[in-house]
C-alpha cells in the first residue's frame, strides 16, 4: 500500500479542520493498514468513507446518535458531495478513538464543526473515483463527473462507483487544493428533509441501545449509592441478599475521586436485572453521610437569593448603572429562583464491560466515547490501545451521558467478576444520583428614562458552576457560565453583570441547553417586566429594546447579530399574528434568545381557565445558518418545546439533609401527550455557517409561558415550576 | 416454571413468579424491543399486548402472563404493521427508545377504535412518556393511519 502519499493526506487532513498528531497518524494507519491486498476489496480514501466494489457505501458518524439525527446528518454532507445514492449507504458507528477528531457529542456543535470537514471527506472520495474512471477510459478528469453513484464521460458512457474501487484504491490521495466543493444549489440531501437513517430499527424494536448490548454469560449489576452525595459505606450486611434467587454475588465500589469517576458503593450482581435490583433493596448499609448531608435545597434558595441581593464579583461594567438609576424615571426590579433538574432520560445509564487480563471493550450508551476510554484507562493502568469504547445508540441523552461515571462503574465490576456485566441504573438512581442541572437565584435592575428607553441593566446571579464537578470548591460561576448574560443583544449605554457566591452540594452537570436555561428565562421575563412598566407592546418593546443592527460581541469569533435575532422574533410573531384577537383566557407570549450561535423565538398561546394552563400553540422561528437536515431541526424543535415545557410546568429536584427527594416519573414528571401544543416550526433561510439545533429550542419555552400568563392572570411568575405556584398543569 | 407464549411462540423459563414479565422477555427470553423506563408503571416504554389489552410489562408479574397470548414490538399484527409505516413516512422517533412502547398503545387503541379523536389518542397515549418531545408526530401518525385505512 505503498501508493497512498503520507504528504499530501497530511496536508489534508490538516485542512479540513481534524488536525491533531493523533489523527494524522491514525489517518495513516487506517489506509496502511496490515490487511494483504487480495482482502482489501474497499476503497477507504479517508477515515469517513468506504465503498466496497458491489458500490455499497459504509460512512462513518463520528458522534453519538441519541435523537439528534447524527447518524442521518453527517453522512449525508459526505454524500452529498461524494454524488452517491444515499439509498446505497449504511452508517457506521464510530469507536472512541482521537483520531476521528473531538467525538463529544455536545454543545449543539457536530454539525457546525463537521460541516466543511465532512463536505472534504466526500468531495475527496469523489475526486479519487473521478481520477479513477479517467484513468480507465484514457481521458481527462475534466470530461468526467459524478452523479447519483456513477461516474459519467462527457460522450455519455458511464461507469458505477463499485467498479472503480480497483483503480482508485491504487491512487495518491489528491492535494486539498485541488478539491472542489458543490456549489449549495447544487445540493441533493443537504437543506432537504431526510429521514432517520435508524428508523426502521426503532419502529420494529431492533435497534439496539445500551440496555440492549447482550454477551454470552454476561451479569447484571445494580449498585447502592449513598443517598448523599459523595458519603460512603460505614457497614454492609448482605445476608439477605444473597439469599435471593439468581444473586451471584456483592461486592463493593470504591469512589473514585475524578470528575467522572464513580460514587461508589455496593453492586449487586446476578442473572437479570430484576434480581439484581431487589438483592440491591434488600442490602443493609449503614453509610457515612459526609459533607453534603447539610444540603437542603429550600435554605440553600434562601442563601443564594440572599447572595444576589448584595454586591457580587463584578463580570461586565459598561457605563455607569449607579448614576443610570439615580436618574431614573422609573426602576423596576425582579428577583427569579429556579431548581434543580434532572435528565431522566427515557434509557436510563447503563453500560456493557468485557475486562479480560489486559484488554477492556465497553459498550456505552455515552455522548463522550473519548473521555469514556481516558477514565478506563485511568482506572485500570492498562495503554490506550487496550481499550476499545464502542458506542450503542443512545435513548436520550440531555448532557447526562457526557459524564462517563457509570461506564467507570461497568468496567470495575467487569474486572471484580472477571467477565461481562451489564451495570443497570434503575430510574430512581438516575432521578437521585445524577450529575443536577445548577439551581439559580437571580437579581435584576433596570431603568426607563421618561421616553421608557431603557437606560441602565443590572444583573447578578448566583448558581453553583460545573466547573465545580472539576474543581471541588469553586463557588461562583465560570466564564461560559456568565457569557449569555453578558452577551446581552439590548441596546443599553450603562450594563453591570455580577456573580454572587454558590457553593455546590451535589454534582453539577451539563442539561440541555445548560446555562442558557436560566438566564434565557430571566433576561426574557424581565424584559417583558419592563415592557409592562413602560406599558408598551411586548413586541415593538422588545424590538426597539435591541436596536439597531449591529454585532454584539465584537472579540468572538463567531459573531452575534442583532438582525438575525430581530428577524427571528418577528417571524414568530408574525405566524402566530401576534396582536390579533385571542378567545377570553388565552394570550400569547413571546422570548428570544441565541444560543449554540443560532436564533431562536418562541411565542406561545397559552389559556388560563379556571385556574388550569394549557399551552395551546407554539410557533418557533429558528435561524441556525445553513439548514443541513431540516427534517431533524424541525424535530429538535418540536422536541426542545416539550423539553422546555417540562422545565416551566414539572421540573424540581430538591434535597434534605443532602439526599434527593424526588424518586420517578410520578414525582419527577414529564409533559405527556395530553399537555403537548401543536408546535409550527418555521427555519430561517440563510447561508451562514451552520450552527447549534439540538439545545437551542428550550431555553425560550419557558419564559414565553410565563409572559403569557401574565397577559391573561396579572400575575408575573418568577419562579419555577408553574405547577408549583398555584397553577393546574 | 412458568411458560410464556410471546409472538406465537413458546418459552419454558426457570424464574420467580414475581418477576416482572419485562425482565422475563428482555434478560431472559432475550426480546429487547420491550423497553425499561421507570419500574413502577407510569412510563409505559414496556408496554406489551396480553391477549387483547396493552399492559405495562414491568409491574406484571410473570405469573399472571401464564397462558395468555403475549405480543411485543417484536411481533405482528395488523394495526401495528399499519402504524409502522406511519411512524416510518412521518419520521416520528426521535431517539427511539420509547417507540415501541408507543406503537403497542396506538395498535391497542385501534384495535378498539377505529376512527379516534384527538381526545381519545390523548386519552390512550397518557401513559407513554416521550422524553424526545415527539408526541405531535406521534398523533400525526396515528391519523395517517387511519386515514389510510378507510382510503381502502
Amino acid at each position: 500500500m505503498g501508493k497512498i502519499q503520507n504528504i499530501s493526506r497530511r496536508s489534508f487532513v490538516k485542512s479540513v479542520g481534524l488536525a491533531s498528531g493523533g489523527l494524522i497518524l491514525a489517518c495513516n494507519t487506517s489506509v496502511i493498514s496490515d490487511k494483504s491486498p487480495e482482502n482489501l476489496i474497499d476503497f477507504n480514501p479517508n477515515l469517513f468513507v468506504q465503498l466496497n466494489s458491489d458500490g455499497s457505501l459504509i460512512l462513518v458518524a463520528s458522534r453519538s446518535e441519541m435523537g439528534n439525527g447524527v447518524r442521518t446528518s453527517l453522512p449525508s454532507v459526505i454524500a452529498d458531495e461524494m454524488e452517491a445514492d444515499w439509498n446505497r449507504v449504511s452508517v457506521k458507528q464510530a469507536v472512541g478513538d482521537k483520531m476521528y477528531g473531538d467525538q463529544n457529542t455536545d454543545g449543539s456543535k457536530s454539525i457546525r464543526t463537521l460541516f466543511l470537514p465532512m463536505r472534504r471527506m466526500g468531495a475527496m472520495a469523489k475526486a479519487m473515483l473521478i481520477s479513477a474512471a479517467a484513468q480507465k477510459w484514457q481521458v481527462s478528469e475534466s470530461e468526467c463527473s459524478a452523479e447519483n453513484h456513477f461516474i459519467i464521460h462527457s460522450s455519455g458512457k458511464k461507469i458505477g462507483f463499485g467498479n472503480l474501487v480497483e483503480i482508485a484504491k491504487t491512487l495518491d490521495i489528491p492535494y486539498e487544493e485541488s478539491l472542489q466543493l458543490k456549489d449549495p444549489k447544487d445540493f441533493k440531501y443537504i437543506g432537504k428533509h431526510l429521514k432517520s437513517i435508524d428508523v426502521e430499527d426503532f419502529i420494529k424494536g431492533s435497534a439496539v441501545f445500551g440496555l440492549d448490548k447482550r454477551l454470552p454469560n454476561m451479569k447484571f449489576a445494580a449498585i447502592a449509592r449513598c443517598p448523599v452525595t459523595f458519603g460512603t459505606v460505614k457497614s454492609l450486611n448482605k445476608t439477605a441478599t444473597l439469599k435471593i434467587q439468581g444473586v451471584i454475588d456483592v461486592i463493593e465500589i470504591p469512589k473514585i475521586d475524578r470528575p467522572f469517576g464513580p460514587l461508589g458503593g455496593v453492586a449487586v450482581i446476578a442473572t437479570n436485572t430484576w434480581a439484581a435490583f431487589k438483592g440491591r433493596d434488600a442490602l443493609e448499609i449503614e453509610w457515612d453521610f459526609g459533607d453534603n448531608q447539610v444540603y437542603d435545597s429550600d435554605k440553600y434558595m434562601e442563601e443564594i437569593t440572599k447572595n444576589v441581593h448584595k454586591q457580587g464579583k463584578v463580570s461586565k461594567d459598561v457605563g455607569n448603572v449607579n448614576k443610570a438609576f439615580r436618574y431614573a424615571n422609573k426602576i423596576v426590579e425582579s428577583t427569579y429562583q429556579l431548581p434543580h433538574l434532572a435528565h431522566a432520560p427515557m434509557e436510563v445509564p447503563n453500560t456493557v464491560a468485557l475486562v479480560q487480563g489486559e484488554t477492556c471493550e465497553v459498550w456505552a450508551s455515552t455522548q463522550v466515547a473519548q473521555a469514556s476510554k481516558t477514565e478506563i484507562v485511568k482506572y485500570l493502568g492498562i495503554p490506550e490501545k487496550n481499550v476499545t469504547v464502542n458506542v450503542t445508540l443512545l435513548g436520550g441523552g440531555f448532557g447526562r451521558k457526557s459524564q462517563p461515571d457509570y461506564v467507570v462503574e461497568a468496567v470495575v465490576i467487569s474486572k471484580a467478576i472477571n467477565g461481562p456485566a451489564q451495570v443497570v441504573w434503575s430510574r430512581e438512581d438516575d432521578i437521585k444520583h445524577g450529575y443536577f442541572h445548577t439551581v439559580s437565584a437571580q437579581y435584576m435592575k433596570a431603568s426607563l428614562d421618561v421616553n421608557n428607553n431603557v437606560t441602565g441593566w443590572l444583573h447578578r446571579f448566583a448558581l453553583p458552576s460545573i466547573t465545580s464537578t472539576f474543581s471541588p470548591g469553586i463557588d461562583y460561576a465560570a466564564g461560559f457560565e456568565i457569557s449569555s448574560a453578558s452577551n446581552i443583544p439590548y441596546d443599553i449605554d450603562n450594563m453591570k453583570v455580577e456573580v454572587g457566591k454558590a457553593p455546590a452540594h451535589v454534582r453539577i452537570g451539563w442539561l440541555r441547553s445548560v446555562i442558557n436555561i436560566p438566564h434565557g428565562f430571566s433576561i426574557n421575563v424581565f424584559a417583558d417586566e419592563l415592557a409592562a412598566a413602560a406599558n408598551e407592546d411586548p413586541l415593538e418593546f422588545r424590538l426597539k429594546l435591541i436596536g439597531e443592527d449591529r454585532i454584539v460581541n465584537e472579540k468572538e469569533k463567531i459573531p452575534f447579530k442583532t438582525g438575525r435575532l430581530k428577524n427571528v422574533l418577528k417571524i414568530a410573531a408574525k405566524n402566530a399574528g401576534w396582536g390579533r384577537e385571542l378567545p377570553k383566557g388565552h394570550a400569547f407570549g413571546l422570548a428570544v434568545h441565541r444560543s449554540f450561535y443560532s436564533y431562536l423565538a418562541s411565542v406561545v398561546e397559552v389559556s388560563v381557565i379556571d385556574n388550569k394552563i394549557k399551552v395551546l400553540n407554539v410557533y418557533t422561528a429558528v435561524d441556525c445558518g445553513t439548514a443541513v437536515n431540516r427534517n431533524t431541526i424541525k424535530a429538535q424543535m418540536e422536541g426542545a418545546a416539550i423539553f422546555g415545557m417540562t422545565v416551566a410546568l414539572h421540573g424540581k429536584i430538591t434535597a434534605k439533609k443532602g439526599a434527593i427527594e424526588q424518586s420517578n416519573y410520578h414525582d419527577y414528571q414529564m409533559v405527556r401527550m395530553h399537555q403537548a401544543p401543536k408546535i409550527h416550526v418555521e427555519i430561517v433561510e440563510s447561508s451562514e455557517i451552520p450552527t447549534g439545533v439540538g439545545e437551542p429550542g428550550v431555553p425560550v419555552i419557558a419564559p414565553a409561558i410565563v409572559n403569557a400568563i401574565y397577559k391573561i392572570t396579572g400575575k408575573r411568575h418568577k419562579t419555577l415550576p408553574l405547577s408549583n405556584e398555584g397553577l393546574i398543569v | 416454571m412458568i411458560t410464556l407464549r410471546i409472538n406465537g411462540e413458546k418459552h419454558t423459563i426457570d424464574v420467580t413468579p414475581d418477576m416482572p414479565l419485562l425482565w422475563a422477555i428482555r434478560d431472559i427470553i432475550g426480546l429487547t424491543g420491550t423497553k425499561y423506563g421507570c419500574g413502577i408503571g407510569v412510563c409505559g416504554a414496556c408496554k406489551v399486548m396480553l391477549d387483547n389489552s396493552p399492559v405495562q410489562s414491568c409491574i406484571l408479574p410473570v405469573s399472571a402472563a401464564e397462558d395468555k397470548n403475549i405480543t411485543t414490538i417484536e411481533g405482528i399484527s395488523e394495526n401495528l404493521q399499519l402504524l409502522q409505516n406511519s411512524w416510518t413516512e412521518l419520521n416520528v422517533p426521535q431517539c427511539g427508545f420509547c417507540q415501541p412502547g408507543q406503537l403497542i398503545t396506538a395498535a391497542a387503541l385501534l384495535d378498539k377504535n377505529h376512527n379516534p379523536t384527538d381526545k381519545d389518542i390523548d386519552d390512550a397515549m397518557i401513559g407513554n412518556i416521550c422524553r424526545c418531545g415527539t408526541y405531535q408526530r406521534i398523533k400525526k401518525a396515528i391519523h395517517r393511519t387511519v386515514e389510510l385505512k378507510n382510503k381502502n
